[in-house]
């Protein structure tokens, strides 16, 4: 019995793994491009988002090119197997779109230094994998702005998974957008601990309600706190894809990760022969973060979010920029200093003026 | 009293799905069998309640048939483990990791579908007492099934014959055996419940508490079932006190952290299990205390030989 029990597990961690077939390479050699998911794609969030890119590159350039996926390769381990099994069977591109995937396609890249890769969210560059993310924070600042022009309390709930700088960084310059309607505007954040658990994110959300806020901002995946918002009568925004499904009347717009425009370059410049690896960081400006159309909100407000999103994308607002002080009083930024991209990376502080206390 | 009522109302949808799922392992342990696939049964409830009710618009509907397939997983874990005596732990856990990966395969086509939120049932007159009439009066069914469903239990397992066999099985199935009940059929029977139980408490998240299918859903909370069932030293009353403790516990840290307070709440997170080793160091520490309340044959498995 403990012979079957042994074999049956060992067959339920082969599937779990769920290893998408690889076809072997077809005589017309289309460029064969791969692509490893963390979660499911059915998540609808963030594989969902990247694999929705996948398939809009696939339409664009037709039989010019292959692609395929593998889904759910969350252990590092597993990531390993996965990309190199990827890179053996003649994959050219392969994007690796966790920051869980970083250390093992660093490794299987070393093996074969003619396959090109591409690793989300990372940021270790070398000679052939390429560190690629979107700044998301931008469109915080978007939302922040709406969040202060349809909040009469002047405090928006916040839900947030971790304390680490991406969700910081989020948070930071959701409170800048806000100021520039409100100096005064403050969020109320409830850490859940988690990127996805629906039920915790609905009780932050109830609690963060009965506590007084009008407006949810929230950083965890699932569209329970915009139910949450729709049934209790007050607006919110949505995080990585357009959730306006599940909080018709609620969701004025959600940040939206967008991949496919990225693919598409970086897909052209191996046809072209001419990919190199380079550290891609980009906002609107690169079209890589979108804004779900604003909705529940009078035309002027529409017009608002249209007109920033312009000006951050030209350059004309740079959200994070001097004079800026940490929560402590300490400078952050010194007048007209920009910030540099490793400040961002690393930003594990709050602004001065934010009122809730940072864990830890 | 005001702001009071809505913190109360979030407590008991936060702790119902757990004491749903608390209740059928309860009495599945009672009757000697360990089944650690509550989590997969739970979601498999909560995958099909979902389907069922989105396809035919009938919430009842919705939740039978969510009783109806996590039972049809806790038959498989019964045959498995009452029939071909599998190691009841392993046995548990792939039904887990089964459970998990099925309802992503059935779920597929309903991610991000909106769902409908099981209605509330207005007792008349009862629900517009002051102060506790909508708390008491105005919950779901489920609600309502969960509470009575605690106070049933308790009554069969103390107050009847079936509940005296029901015990006697668990504790000394040689002795059960011999004074001529079929444990297996006892089992069977309480694997059984507690699937239905587990397959309400799935039904209670993807259509009361938070009205969609989202992958792995559950995130955890069967695993809470579990050690609740520990923390309540088997006994149905206790469970009913841990569930909401448990509830309230993890909802007034959001409560706290809004207003300001700096919990830590990865401290918070990990509350329910610390509780849970904290009574099993007390019930262990105590011998007598242990004698009465674990169902000495748990996780033994049994083979009629006559």
């Amino acid at each position: 019995m403990r012979k079957i029990i042994a074999m049956i597990s060992a067959a339920c961690a082969a599937f779990a793994l769920n290893m998408t077939s690889v076809l072997p390479s077809q005589a017309k050699e289309p460029l064969k491009v791969g692509f490893v998911y963390v979660g499911p794609i059915s998540d609808h969030g963030w594989s969902y988002q990247h694999d929705q890119a996948r398939i809009e590159v696939e339409k664009y350039f037709g039989d010019k090119i292959k692609t395929s996926f593998i889904e759910s390769v969350s252990k590092s381990s597993d990531a390993e197997r996965a990309i190199e099994r990827l890179a053996r069977s003649g994959y050219e591109l392969i994007f690796a779109t966790s920051f869980s995937h970083m250390n093992p396609t660093i490794k299987v890249a070393r093996k074969f230094p003619r396959v090109k890769f591409e690793t989300a969210t990372g940021y270790k560059l070398t000679k052939n994998v390429a560190p690629y993310g979107g700044r998301f924070y931008e469109g915080r600042f978007v939302i922040g702005q709406l969040a202060a022009k349809v909040s009469k309390t002047g405090v928006a709930g916040y839900i947030a998974p971790f304390a680490i700088p991406e969700v910081i960084r989020g948070m930071n310059a959701f409170v800048l957008g806000a100021r520039t309607v409100n100096p005064d505007f403050q969020i109320k954040p409830v850490w859940v601990n988690s990127w996805y658990d629906p039920g915790r994110e609905a009780d932050a959300a109830k609690a963060l309600i009965d506590q007084g806020v009008d407006i949810m901002v929230q950083h965890t995946d699932s569209p329970a706190p915009l139910q949450v918002a729709q049934e209790r009568g007050i607006k919110g925004f949505g995080q990585a894809s357009d959730m306006s499904r599940f909080a018709p009347d609620a969701q004025i717009t959600a940040i939206v990760d967008y991949w496919g425009a990225y693919y598409k370059r970086r897909i052209q410049a191996v046809l072209d022969g001419n990919w190199k690896a380079e550290n891609t960081w980009g906002g609107f400006n690169q079209d890589m973060v979108h804004m779900a159309p604003v909705k529940n909100v009078n035309a002027e407000l529409v017009a608002l979010a249209k007109d920033t999103q312009k000006k951050i994308s030209d350059g004309k607002i740079v959200i994070f920029k001097g004079p800026l002080k940490r929560q402590d009083g300490t400078v952050f930024l010194k007048d007209g200093e920009v910030a540099t991209d490793k400040q961002l990376l690393e930003m594990n502080f709050f602004l001065e003026g934010m009122k809730a206390p940072l864990p830890n | 009293m005001t702001w009071l009522e809505p913190i109360l109302l979030t407590i008991v949808t936060a702790s119902t799905p757990l004491l749903l799922a608390a209740l059928g392992e309860l009495i599945c342990e009672r009757a000697g069998v360990l089944n650690l696939g509550v989590e997969g049964m739970m979601i498999i409830g909560a995958v099909c309640g979902f389907a069922v009710a989105h396809t035919t618009g009938s919430m009842s509907l919705g939740v039978i048939a969510a009783v109806v397939c996590s039972m049809i997983m806790s038959l498989l874990f019964g045959f498995l483990t009452l029939h071909l005596l599998c190691n009841q732990v392993a046995t548990g856990l792939a039904l887990t990791i089964l459970g998990l990966g099925l309802s992503g395969l059935i779920g597929e086509s309903f991610i991000g579908e909106p769902g409908h939120k099981l209605p509330q049932l207005e007792l008349p007159f009862l629900s517009e007492l002051p102060y506790v009439g909508r708390l008491l009066f105005a919950q779901d069914a489920l609600v309502y099934i969960s509470i009575l469903g605690v106070i049933l239990v308790s009554f069969v397992l103390f107050r009847t014959r079936l509940g005296l066999i029901i015990r006697a099985t668990g504790d000394n199935h040689r002795s059960a055996h011999a004074l001529g009940y079929s444990v297996r059929k006892v089992r069977y029977g309480a694997v059984l419940f507690g699937g239905a139980c587990s397959g309400l408490a799935g039904a209670y998240l993807s259509l009361a508490y938070t009205p969609q299918w989202t992958e792995g859903m559950t995130a955890g909370r069967g695993w809470i079932a579990l050690a609740l069932v520990v923390f309540a030293s088997w006994r149905p009353l206790r469970l009913l006190l841990g569930a909401y403790l448990f509830g309230a516990v993890s909802v007034l840290q959001f409560h706290a952290q809004a207003y300001g307070i700096a919990l830590p709440s990865q401290l918070m997170s990990s509350l329910p299990y610390i509780v849970t080793i904290f009574v099993l160091v007390i019930i262990s520490g105590n011998k007598q205390l242990t004698k009465i309340n674990t169902p000495a044959c748990l996780g033994k498995p049994f083979r009629p030989d006559r």
